[in-house]
Order: structure tokens, then C-alpha cells, then sequence
């Protein structure tokens, strides 16, 4: 959820009043917004860098507020002004509209072919007369940020340029050059540099270097020019210094160009919007019901009050002439709008969620468990009556925790891997309950012995006949930590288990053990379990050197078996 | 059992006195080492209340073994003076006797010889005095007859200072009749035992005292673990409902059932590196329902069903990529498809809880792995506030009535609400979970009817338990760092009280 950070006295004054910071956090709470900090420059700095690099900081106090992450309307001042304005009925909805330069024709941006390669998306806006102060120039340097940030996805949908108009003259070009062809001075640099120099020079710039990686490896770099052959931009990296605005910049040319059009648009007509003087851009129409409205939410409103709210929203609304559908009008500041529950959420909104009687739905069904969590526990509840402790251990681990410290090879695990771990504990999704379970003794060593844990989980793994190649396998899985191995013990745990079950020894329909080899077990003390004539797991003393490998020091008796064939 | 004898003897000592007896004093009258009659008095106690024995202590002074021998034979200076005749005697003789040393230098400060440093033969000592008063004996001699009170402080300070004196405390018990004296003894039993039941001996005898202070033996068990207690619990609320449980026993999802059903953009932050776990092996998806992936394709890129759509260029490899599911939802979305290819609909109301995996930053609260709690409606006309009625009833159960609830952003629900609870303890209200109804353009390619209407809502599971159970640090409580001792100790689980 990005966060918008206003200088509290200066919002006020927008909003034509003040507020306690009770009453603002309330009123964000309606509008779904979160007044998520109260602070100013000063405590920032202070509290990253300590109070001395903080003296002579700015106290101005600062709001910290959320703003829902698909609201890229409410990313600046200007738009949450006008945002809570409109809520709060003190203004109407703004009217954009495009308007044509009176003295001259409107600018050109020419897309050439070979963009298609890199970045195949532009479009461009004009913002004239238009008025910087301080405050403002910074909320659109601000605003292009957040931008980038969000919907931009980090400048690689979209990266927004803003140039001074009155120092370039277009048509202007989009294209894309060999990074040895481009040659300009970037913003706030002395000198020209060729694109590859940049590229370069940028590897240690704390900022720009996060964003060098969507160009780096393609053969062309993309490039705009005025028609003079100056370089506004090279996107998404930088722009020329050339065509940088100031404070006294009066008409703005904007660029985003993208690689998905959609999202370019969504930006321009933000940009555009957010600082506004006299635009006109595309406003979509939606015709829907009241009576949907009030079907969905779960209300019985007129349809001329349900107009009411939603013009609140900054959806200008009428009732149309058959008095029961409603004409709705899409801003483009709106691009979350995309289908009549969109619309009629904003009624909700606009209405007071805690204000909607609270019903119950008529449903009638009866409840079901799903069998394997319903056997699982209650043998949860029996294996705990038996003396055995619940451990709850993670579901992802490290290849080594189910291959080499239990003595296997990470090829025979059946193991699904992870591609994206952060850290080694996130290699694999886990093939057994047994590592988890050691680890947990190896925290607990302080603990009286003997220790006796359980836990009855899932483990993955691996299987072609599912459609995503892999499926969970329930499994119960005990060991027994003490001075003497106790394989007597965990032997009477898993005949009780077999008894919860209702499988008798023997042979045939019952189960029984037979010795096996499996290289987690000392030699010799190893058996594999049958029950109804299908092998279901093993039980056994630990090796020594699994004892080891999990930083253990008594010897240790383990159980481990599936119980999906007992559904 | 210390020697009977003496214990009967002590008994007929306290029987024959009015008040009470000091043990000191009846070692001394009796003769035996006061540890011994220390031994009678606790094992008389152990009997029960024959006997009542206050603990007391006092200080008193003792000679040491120069104190003794001074209180015998003199001072060393005393000692000094007579053993000096009239015609004196050479220093270097006197020096010769035991007391000689310390005797001199006293017997010199007190003026009580003389040294003749000049005289033939060697220095000599002579004696000034003939008769001299021996104050240091006479003091001993005091404290030796037990009236060392008749001291003043600071005169037993100088012989405790010469090591002639020392202060010693003495433990001794006042000792009185208790409640069932008698000066015969009846050994206490223990234990009540088969025999005695048999044979009804144990009208006779006498029972020695438990005591009710001490912590009982804890009982040999095991135990369950607190989260999976909290879980038991909304699972148990969930079935009261008439919620059935959804078969989420699959780790492993592709981005298809985790997104793209759920008509979440194939460029949503959610979708990266950061946030999720892909897998590497097995890395694709290979089986989907086609003419439905077909629908939920048309819908991301062109729109469709009412809606305008996401309007990008959506693609197949984005949604066979396999992840560890981040949140249980796609087995709500595959259980929806499910219910859509039904002949006739029937209303559900589906639950589940389980685990859940974000590539996320882990700090105290947050880990890579936790379980999600999740409740879905499915029916005709099922309106908003059917949503906040039943999210109600649900938190009600759980002991919670004052909810509120928060407009929030959600790419598959639309509107979308965050939970609010007042929490009393912290004064303020704090999120509790999220909540909304399914966008269309998740459920109409799916193939439901259009006027069914998908309600559900989902928290987490640790989030409660470690409020409930006052943990602070989420690996206290999930994971193998847990503190089993913390498992063996947590109480019942009831959330509603």
C-alpha cells in the first residue's frame, strides 16, 4: 500500500479547515484511506540518523497517510484535496477537458518502428499555463515518483518524462539507437555522455541503477528528440538536461513511454489531471440501476440519492428519465473503474459501510470435514494422551535438513525446489516431518529428557499425475530423545497408532515390521513398516552422525508413516 | 528417629515444667551435646503437635583458649611481674618465656617494670610494683562465670581485639507442651497401605501431616500445540456455522488457480520475486480446464462480462508458472470452478485453514510461512451487509462484538472491507482481517449464474493465537525455536472467554 506524505497545515489549508488528528484519522477511515503517522522531517531524520544530523531539520508537521494501492489518483495533494473535497460535498467533482492551443497546432509525437524492439509504447500531453510554487513543483516531482513506483512497476511498464516546452520545439521523435549512437548531456551532469557511458556511470547511483537493467541487454536503447535533434529523454533512465523544468516553467511536455499502453495511459492522464488548469480528456459512461445498488449492498435507497453518493465519489451522476437507471460519468482520474461493482462499492462508500444493516444470509447447508483433516485430529488428540508432545515445524527448509543431515541424496527426496529463496532455509518444500522434529529438539535441549514430540502434517512432493506436478502426503511423524534409545517406545507408539486405527498385527490385512535398510538408521535398527499389506513407513534408531548433523548428543528413536492409506 | 531414650526424657522434662524449656539448657543439665537434643526436638515435631519448639538464637561471649589459660594463671603481664625477682632479671631471659613477649610490652605500658638498657652484664628488668591488681584475669574470669553483661562494650572489644574473647551465636529451641502432648510415643505412618485397610489397623494409628504448600507431581503426558488448539477452535466455530472444509492439502499451486482465476493482473507487485516463492522444480503447470482458461485470459485482456478488463496482453507462461500458494483463496477459486460445473447450483459456504507462503521480509511478527483462515458464501443475492452480518456472527463467537469496518483495495473483491475490533486491553481498534465480494470478472468465466453473489473473508491464524496467548516473538510460538515449555504449560484454548 504506497504512503503519501503531506505537510499537515498545508492539506488544511486546502481543505479549507482544520482538524484534530482524531477527526482526520475518522475522516480518512470513512474514504478508506489510514492516517498511517504523524511526524515531521526533523523526527524522520532523526530517528534514521540520530539528533544530532537532525538539528536545523524542518518541524513542519507531516501526515503519513495509506492510500489504497489501485487509487493513483489520491497519490499527491492536489488529488486527495480534491478527493476528500468531493466526499465531503465542500466542492464539485472537477470537469477535465482537452483543449487545443490557441495559437498554433497541437504537438506531434512520432513513434518510429524500431522502438518495437525495446519499448514500443509513448504518449505524450501538454500541460499549459501552468503556475510552480515551491509546494506544488515539489508535489509533481513527488507524484511522478510514486507513479513510478506503483503502476509504473519501477519505471518497467511505464516511465514518465516532464519537459519545459518553451525549450524544445516539436514534432518530436520516439525512437530507439545503439546506446553508441545517443549522445547528450543528461539532467544535472556537466557534460555529454554516449548512452553506454551512462549506462556506466549510473552502475554506483544509488537511485538511477535500479532501473539500468530493463535496457541494459537489448540492442537499441529508446530516445526522444525534438525536431532540432535535441535529447529529451532516454527512457526509462533519464532525461536531458536541456529540457528540464524549473520553478518558472510555464507549459510542461509529458512523455510516458511503456511497454503496456493501458498503464502509459493511466499515467498520462494522471500526471495530467492531478494539475490540471483547463484540460479535457476522455470520460467513459456507465448506465446501471439503483435497484442493483441496492441489491448488492443491501440497502433501499432512492434513485436519486443513490445518485447523490455516488457524485461524492467523483462519479458525476444522473437520474435518468425512467427515474430507476442512473448515468454514471468515469473521470479518467478513475481508471479503477472497471465494472459496475467498481461503482458500486463507491456507493457503498459514500453510503457508510458501518451505516449498511448488518443481515444474515438465508443459507442453508450442513458442515462437512474434510476426512484426512478429521483423522488427523483426532489422532492429534490420542497421540498427545499417549505421552507425545505437538511440534509445529515449517513447511520449507533447506535442502540439506531432508537430504544430507538425514544421510540421503537430494536426488532420491522426490523434493520440489524453490528458485527465489532469499535464504537457504527456503531451498525446498520439506520431504519429512523427521528434520523439523530434530531441530525442534536441538532448541529445546535445556528441557528435562526424555523429550517425546509428534507432529501430523503435510510434506510435498513430487508427482507427474497432478496437474501442477506435485501433491502434499499427510504424514505423522514421532521421535523419542533420551539417554537410551527407546526403540521399544516409539515400537509401542506405532503399535497404538495401528490400534487407533483399527489394524490388527499380522500379516495379510494386518501390519507388521520387517528390518530394512535406510541410511537415516543405524545399520540393524531400521524396520519398515506394512499395514494391509502396503508399506506405509519406517521406524527405527537414529545413525549417530544424523544425531550429530543436528547438533544432538543423545541417541534417538523415530517414527514415520503416511496416513493417507488409512482413508 | 533420634535415640528414644532421650526423646522420652525430654518429654518428661517439658511434662514437669509450667512454661517451657530452653534446649541449651537442657543439653547442659543433661550432659549431651546440644545437637542431640536438636534431633529429639525434630523428630518430635514430625509427630504432629506432642510438642510446640520456637526457634530462637542469642549471642553470648566465650574465652578462647588464650582467654582460658589467662583466666587459670593471670595475664601475660601479670605473669611477667611475678616471675621477675627482686634483683631484676636479664631481658634476654624473660624473652624466653612463653608469656615473656606480649607480657613485657603490657607489663612496660602498664609502668609495672622497668628496663635498665645500661646495666653490666646486659639489659635487666626490674620490678616497680609489688602488688598489682590483674583486671585482665579478673574481666575473664567475669564473662567465664556467665556475667560478662557486668562488661561494658567496649572493654569485651579490647579482649575480643586481643583474641582473649570471642561472640558466639547459639541456636536453641524454646520447647512447650503441644496440643496432643503425651510423653509416650506412637510412630506416625506415612502412607495408608492394603494391609492396614485389611486388617483396619488404621483406626489406631496415626497419620503423619501432609503438607498442602508443595506443588503436586505434574502428571506424564504430553500435550497439544497452542496454535493447533486455537485452530481446533475455528474449526469447531466454522462446523457450528454449517461451513464445509475445503480440501487445501496442496502446497503447491500455479499462478493460474493463485492469480489469474482470481482476476489478479499478471503484472501485480503480488505476482514478483519478492513476494512469492516459484518453484524451480516442478516449474510449470501443465493441465488446465481449457475453454475456462480461454475465458479468464479474454477477460485480464479484452474485458468482458460487464467490465473493461485489465486491457494487457495476457500470457500463458505467466500463469502455468508454479509458486507456493500465498494464500488459500485458490482452493476457494478451484472449489467455485467446481461448484460452477455443477448441472444445478447450490448454495455453499466453504471454509478452510492452512498454510500459506510469502517471499516476505521476516521480522518478530512475520514469517515466511503462516496459516490463513478462510470463509466463503456462495448464494443468490447475497448483499453487503449479509457480509458484515455474518462476519458478526463469526467474531461474536469468538468473543468479539464491536467490529467496524474499513473501504480497502483488493484486486478480486470488490467492495472490499478491512476488519476492525476495539480492542479494550490496547484502547484502540486494531485490523483483524480482510474481507469482500468477488469481482464478476472472477466468478462469470468460471460459469456461475450471474445472480450468485461469492462472499468470503479471511485473517490469520497466528495473529489471534500469540494476542490470545500474550507471545510476542511469532518464533516463540511457530517453528522449530519454539519453547516446549511454553507447548507444556498453555491452558484449554476457549476463545470466547
Amino acid at each position: 500500500m504506497p504512503t503519501v506524505s503531506v505537510k499537515r497545515d498545508l492539506l488544511f489549508h486546502a481543505l479549507g479547515r482544520t482538524y484534530t488528528d482524531e477527526e482526520f484519522d475518522e475522516l480518512c477511515f470513512e474514504f478508506g484511506l489510514e492516517l498511517d503517522e504523524i511526524t515531521s522531517e526533523k523526527d524522520i531524520i532523526s530517528r534514521e540518523q540520530g539528533d544530532t544530523k537532525a538539528e536545523g531539520a524542518s518541524d513542519v508537521i507531516l501526515y503519513k497517510i495509506d492510500v489504497p494501492a489501485n487509487r493513483y489518483d489520491l497519490l499527491c495533494l492536489e488529488g486527495l484535496v480534491r478527493g476528500l473535497q468531493v466526499f465531503k460535498q465542500k466542492m464539485e467533482a472537477p470537469r477535465y477537458r482537452r483543449v487545443s492551443p490557441v495559437s498554433s497546432e497541437p504537438q506531434r509525437l512520432v513513434i518510429t518502428e524500431e522502438t518495437t524492439a525495446v519499448r514500443p509504447h509513448a504518449v505524450a500531453a501538454v500541460l499549459r499555463n501552468i503556475t510552480f510554487t515551491q509546494e506544488r513543483y515539489d508535489s509533481f516531482i513527488e507524484l511522478q515518483e510514486k507513479l513510478h513506483q506503483n503502476v509504473c512497476r519501477k519505471r518497467t511498464l511505464v516511465a514518465i518524462g516532464t519537459h519545459d516546452l518553451d525549450t524544445i520545439s516539436g514534432p518530436f521523435t520516439y525512437t530507439a539507437k545503439p546506446p553508441g549512437d545517443i549522445r547528450f548531456k543528461p539532467l544535472n551532469q556537466a557534460k555529454e555522455y554516449t548512452a553506454q557511458e551512462l549506462m556506466s556511470l549510473y552502475k554506483t547511483d544509488s537511485h538511477l541503477r535500479h532501473y539500468l537493467h530493463i535496457i541494459e541487454d537489448k540492442p537499441v536503447y529508446p530516445v526522444i528528440y525534438d525536431s532540432n535533434g535535441i535529447v529529451l529523454s532516454m527512457p526509462p533512465i533519464i532525461n536531458g538536461d536541456h529540457s528540464k523544468i524549473s520553478l518558472n516553467t510555464k507549459n510542461v511536455f509529458i512523455e510516458c513511454t511503456a511497454t503496456d499502453l493501458t498503464k502509459a495511459k493511466i499515467v498520462l492522464d494522471m500526471m495530467v489531471t492531478m494539475f490540471f488548469q483547463a484540460t479535457e480528456l476522455a470520460y467513459r459512461k456507465e448506465t446501471l440501476s439503483a435497484d442493483f445498488i441496492n441489491r448488492k449492498v443491501g440497502i433501499s435507497e432512492s434513485t436519486e440519492h443513490i445518485a447523490q453518493l455516488l457524485t461524492k465519489m467523483c462519479l458525476r451522476s444522473e437520474v435518468m428519465s425512467d427515474g430507476e437507471q442512473i448515468e454514471v460519468e468515469i473521470p479518467p482520474t478513475r481508471s479503477d473503474v472497471i465494472h459496475a461493482c467498481d461503482i458500486m462499492e463507491d456507493a457503498a462508500m459514500a453510503y457508510g459501510f458501518n451505516n449498511i444493516p448488518r443481515t444474515t444470509p438465508r443459507t442453508y447447508t450442513v458442515a462437512n470435514q474434510l476426512p484426512l483433516n478429521k483423522l488427523s485430529e483426532l489422532l492429534r488428540q490420542d497421540l498427545a494422551a499417549a505421552g507425545f508432545t505437538e511440534a509445529l515445524t515449517f513447511a520449507l527448509c533447506s535442502q540439506e535438513d531432508i537430504a544430507d543431515k538425514l544421510l540421503k541424496n537430494i536426488s532420491e527426496t522426490r523434493a520440489c525446489h524453490i528458485s527465489n529463496p532469499k535464504t537457504a532455509e527456503f531451498q525446498v518444500a520439506r520431504t519429512t516431518l523427521l528434520s523439523g522434529l530434530l531441530k525442534t529438539v536441538a532448541a529445546n535441549r535445556k528441557m528435562p529428557l526424555p523429550l517425546r514430540l509428534f507432529e501430523i502434517s503435510d510434506v510435498v512432493l513430487k508427482d507427474e499425475t497432478k496437474d501442477v506436478g506435485a501433491r502434499n502426503n499427510r504424514r505423522l511423524c514421532a521421535v523419542y530423545y533420551n539417554k537410551s534409545p527407546g526403540f521399544e517406545v516409539i515400537h509401542g507408539l506405532m503399535d497404538r497408532v495401528m490400534q487407533l486405527l483399527e489394524v490388527k498385527p499380522g500379516q495379510g490385512n494386518g501390519y507388521h515390521i520387517q528390518a530394512a535398510d535406510d541410511s537415516t538408521f543405524f545399520p540393524g535398527r531400521c524396520a519398515e513398516i506394512f499395514a494391509r499389506g502396503k508399506s506405509i513407513g519406517r521406524l527405527g534408531v537414529l545413525h549417530p552422525d544424523v544425531i550429530n548433523r543436528f547438533e544432538l548428543t543423545m541417541p534417538c528413536s523415530a517414527l514415520d508413516i503416511d496416513i493417507e492409506p488409512f482413508m | 528417629m533420634a535415640d528414644t531414650g532421650l526423646v522420652e526424657t525430654l518429654l518428661q522434662r517439658v511434662e514437669k515444667v509450667d512454661g517451657g524449656l530452653d534446649s541449651q539448657d537442657v543439653a547442659t543439665s543433661l550432659g549431651v551435646d546440644h545437637q542431640a537434643i536438636v534431633g529429639a526436638v525434630k523428630s518430635l515435631q514430625a509427630l504432629g503437635d506432642v510438642i510446640s519448639a520456637e526457634q530462637r538464637s542469642s549471642k553470648h561471649w566465650e574465652l578462647t583458649g588464650e582467654g582460658c589459660e589467662i583466666a587459670e594463671q593471670g595475664s601475660h603481664e601479670a605473669r611477667v611481674v611475678s616471675s621477675i625477682p627482686k634483683e631484676g632479671m636479664p631481658q634476654s631471659q624473660l624473652m624466653k618465656l612463653a608469656f615473656g613477649k606480649v607480657g613485657f610490652s603490657k607489663a612496660m605500658s602498664n609502668k609495672w617494670i622497668r628496663l635498665d638498657k645500661g646495666h653490666e652484664g646486659g639489659p635487666r628488668i626490674f620490678k616497680t610494683v609489688e602488688r598489682l591488681e590483674d583486671l585482665v584475669r579478673d574481666k575473664l574470669l567475669l564473662v567465664q562465670k556467665g556475667q560478662a553483661s557486668q562488661l561494658e562494650e567496649k572493654e569485651k572489644n579490647e579482649l575480643k581485639k586481643r583474641k582473649l574473647l570471642s561472640e558466639v551465636t547459639v541456636k536453641s529451641y524454646w520447647i512447650t507442651k503441644g496440643s496432643c502432648f503425651s510423653t509416650t510415643i506412637t510412630k506416625q505412618e506415612t502412607e495408608l497401605t492394603p494391609e492396614m485397610i485389611a486388617s483396619g489397623s488404621w483406626k489406631e494409628k496415626k497419620f503423619k501431616p501432609y503438607n498442602f504448600e508443595a506443588m503436586g507431581v505434574a502428571p506424564d503426558c504430553g500435550h497439544l500445540h497452542p496454535l493447533m488448539k486455537v485452530r481446533t477452535q475455528f474449526r469447531q466455530i466454522f462446523l457450528e456455522m454449517g461451513f464445509t472444509e475445503m480440501p487445501t492439502n496442496n502446497f503447491i499451486e500455479s499462478s493460474f488457480w493463485n492469480f489469474d482465476s482470481l482476476f489478479q493482473p499478471q503484472q501485480h507487485p503480488a505476482r514478483d520475486q519478492h513476494d512469492t516463492f516459484f518453484l524451480s522444480d516442478p516449474a510449470q503447470a501443465h493441465e488446465f480446464p481449457q475453454d475456462y482458461l480461454e475465458r479468464v485470459r479474454k477477460v485480464h485482456s479484452e474485458g468482458g462480462f460487464g467490465s473493461q478488463g485489465y486491457k494487457y496482453d495476457w500470457k500463458i507462461e505467466e500463469a502455468q508458472k508454479n509458486i507456493l500458494r500465498t494464500h488459500t483463496t485458490a482452493v476457494s477459486a478451484r472449489m467455485l470452478y467446481k461448484l460452477a460445473q455443477q448441472e444445478k447450483f447450490t448454495p455453499v459456504k466453504y471454509f478452510s485453514i492452512d498454510r500459506v507462503f510469502r517471499n516476505e521480509t521476516l521480522d518478530a511478527t512475520h514469517l515466511a510461512e503462516f496459516h490463513q483462515i478462510e470463509g466463503v458464501v456462495a448464494d443468490y443475492g447475497l448483499t453487503l451487509g449479509d457480509l458484515m452480518g455474518i462476519l458478526h456472527q463469526f467474531f461474536n463467537k469468538l468473543g468479539i462484538t464491536k467490529l467496524r469496518f474499513k473501504p480497502a483495495y483488493n484486486p478480486y473483491t470488490e467492495p472490499s472491507m478491512e476488519v476492525f475490533s476495539y480492542h479494550e486491553g490496547l484502547k484502540k481498534w486494531v485490523e483483524l482481517g480482510n474481507s469482500g465480494v468477488f469481482r464478476p470478472e472472477m466468478l462469470l468465466p468460471m460459469g456461475l449464474p450471474e445472480g450468485v453473489t461469492v462472499i468470503a473473508w479471511g485473517l490469520s491464524l497466528e495473529r489471534p493465537t500469540m494476542i490470545k496467548y500474550g507471545i510476542n516473538n511469532i518464533r516463540e510460538l511457530v517453528g522449530h525455536k519454539v519453547n516446549l515449555q511454553m507447548v507444556y504449560d498453555s491452558p484449554v484454548c476457549r476463545l470466547d472467554s
